[in-house]
């Protein structure tokens, strides 16, 4: 603190003495102003219809929402109808599906990211799978309907359904999988093998934990979507009314898409209310499995940290 | 031999535990540089990535409880060089190899010789620390035997052996079940270092080990490789050439996938034989 120092004028600081290129652009409107406002839009705008969808959805179904509605049968009588076969129905085909399809769904993904030899065949059964993705469900349903339902005589059971559904769903659970084993750095797969692993130890005890929550995460975000399926069920000829709760594999049986689309199809209008409550249940199941998904990845994450 | 046998296929009995720590050579056994007997031995080594060669012909031998430097610019095949010497090379799809690797007089690239099993007995530590993400600082430590089917009775003491070894010991012996990530590079790096040694591996190849290291932490993997070549036998991979000249015994000079120059690290650093050593130490390039 000597005198000379203190007697030095305070430097310039306001804008104003400030050259224009170093002024703040603050006042000026950028393109990256507008960028994030359109951004911005992009996210709101399904968000809110989303919202309005569910609230009219809601608002329609509010007088049948009780839980007589959840354990009741359907009836002739739109006031007495109930979604329970359709409920458990959902119930069994959700679980035999992921049954069948996340084994071979995540056992080919390990096939090929980690034995399969890059080559041309390998490359030709990738670019079928990313194809099979982007079928139209029905076009399953057909295949299930002439496979599942008839060479292989299930007949319109809850097996059939499921596999059919797990057809649909093999594409999805395989891609998924192979890009959640694809995130694991290869400097991981090196590492335990120079630490005397063999291929199989190091996948069990390196690479499939580093990414199970990936896996986990495509398994649940597929069911979620297979869920929501009307289109194969409907081909294989799922039923439309049926009065009782599934007791087999080979049972008949029917699920929430189709019960919503039944109640829909009516002429009455006391049956549209029973349609939007249905579709309340369903939006329900939907957000649970996501829900869980979010839940175990978060989890899994807890115990890595790269 | 243990890497043939299946009965020895442990790698922790006392007949291969590093016993012999006497620096003279045992009568009988070849001669090797800068004393001590050889531990292991390239003749005429090959290597291609698909059709390009990465190694030459390479003879070198490496002499037990030695620290042997290699340095060389970039792309002169001195990773690939140690890679061939625990058949990490093979990993990559369209690599080769040719030529002869003995350790201890046994050729590891016979058709009897496993490399899985091979690669217990030659440790390896990368240049980026990798420890395994999903694991605690104590199961990386025990990985190695646990990928190689190894039992883990006594687990508590191979994770404090290996960690005292490693010198992480006292930094994380009250975090033990933290995630191995967790650390600073430094410590994950030595903790990489002790899981390779908790295998109790004859050989430890360091793959330039320091380089992603601060001058603190490499310092600290400096004095540790000088302590354990007591009990192992070490090849690093060096970018710093200061680094081979502190603690490396002996010192290969790699040019385009040949070994230049090989020698006693003194005379290598100070009286080079061949010119393009010469212009590699005293920093013309590289």
């Amino acid at each position: 603190m000597t005198g000379t120092a203190q007697s030095l004028p305070p430097p310039p600081r306001t804008a104003a003495t400030l050259p224009g290129a170093l002024a703040s652009p603050r006042h000026r409107f950028t393109a990256e102003h507008a960028f994030r406002a359109l951004c911005l839009a992009a996210l709101t705008l399904p968000l809110l219809l989303l919202v309005v969808l569910f609230a009219d959805a809601l608002r329609d179904a509010l007088p049948r929402l009780n839980w007589d509605f959840l354990t009741s049968y359907p009836s002739r009588r739109a006031a007495a109808a109930g979604v329970l076969p359709a409920l458990v129905g959902t119930a069994y085909l959700m679980a035999l599906t992921a049954v069948i399809a996340i084994p071979i769904g995540v056992g080919a993904a390990i096939f090929l990211e980690e034995y399969a030899r890059p080559g041309r065949l390998t490359g030709l059964i990738e670019i079928n799978i990313s194809n099979l993705a982007g079928v139209p469900s029905i076009i399953y349903g057909l295949l299930g309907l002439e496979l599942f339902v008839r060479v292989i005589g299930l007949g319109r059971s809850l097996l059939a359904g499921a596999a059919t559904l797990a057809l649909l769903l093999l594409p999805m659970v395989i891609m998924a999988s192979r890009e959640a084993l694809r995130t694991v750095p290869h400097s991981m797969r090196e590492a335990g093998y120079a630490l005397g692993g063999d291929r199989w130890r190091t996948l069990r005890l390196v690479t499939l934990p580093m990414c199970l929550p990936g896996i986990l995460t495509g398994i649940i975000l597929s069911l979620a979507r297979a869920i929501g399926e009307t289109a194969p069920l409907i081909t294989i000829g799922a039923l439309t009314y049926v009065a009782f709760v599934p007791d087999s594999l080979k049972s008949a049986f029917t699920a929430l898409p189709i019960q919503i689309f039944n109640w829909v199809s009516r002429p009455q209008p006391e049956f549209h209310v029973n349609a939007a409550a249905g579709i309340v249940v369903l939006l329900a199941l939907m957000v649970a499995l996501n829900a869980t998904a979010i839940w175990l990845r978060m989890r899994l994450q807890r115990r890595r940290y790269w | 031999m243990s890497i043939l046998l299946p009965r020895g296929l442990g790698g922790r009995q006392p007949s291969l535990a590093p016993a012999a720590k006497s620096d003279a050579a045992v009568p009988g056994d070849p001669p090797a540089p800068g004393g001590g007997r050889e531990k292991m031995r390239t003749e005429n080594l090959r290597a291609w990535f698909d059709t390009s060669p990465a190694l030459k012909g390479i003879t070198l031998p490496v002499s037990e409880h030695r620290i042997t430097a290699i340095i060389g610019p970039s792309g002169c095949g001195k990773s690939t060089f140690v890679r061939c010497l625990n058949r990490m090379h093979e990993v990559v799809p369209g690599a080769r190899v040719e030529g002869t690797v003995l350790l201890d007089g046994i050729d590891i690239y016979a058709p009897t010789v496993n490399p899985v099993l091979l690669r217990r007995h030659v440790g390896m530590v990368f240049q980026k620390p990798n420890p395994f993400p999903t694991m605690s600082i104590r199961d990386n430590v025990l990985a190695g035997l646990r990928l190689s089917r190894e039992p883990t009775a006594g687990a508590d003491d191979i994770v404090e052996r290996a960690l005292r070894q490693a010198a992480l010991w006292d930094e994380v012996k009250d975090v033990l079940h933290r995630s191995g990530v967790s650390l600073s590079g430094g410590q994950q790096q030595r903790l990489c270092i002790a899981r390779a040694l908790a295998l109790e591996p004859q050989v430890l190849l360091l793959d330039e080990p320091a380089s992603a290291l601060d001058p603190i932490a490499t310092q600290k993997v400096e004095e540790l490789l000088v302590e354990l070549k007591q009990r192992y036998t070490i090849l690093i991979v060096t970018h710093n050439l200061q680094q081979a000249a502190r603690i490396a015994d002996l010192t290969a000079f790699f040019y385009m996938g040949e070994l230049i120059e090989f020698g006693p690290s003194d005379e290598l650093f100070t009286r080079p034989r061949d010119p393009r050593t010469e212009a590699y130490v005293t920093g013309r390039f590289g």
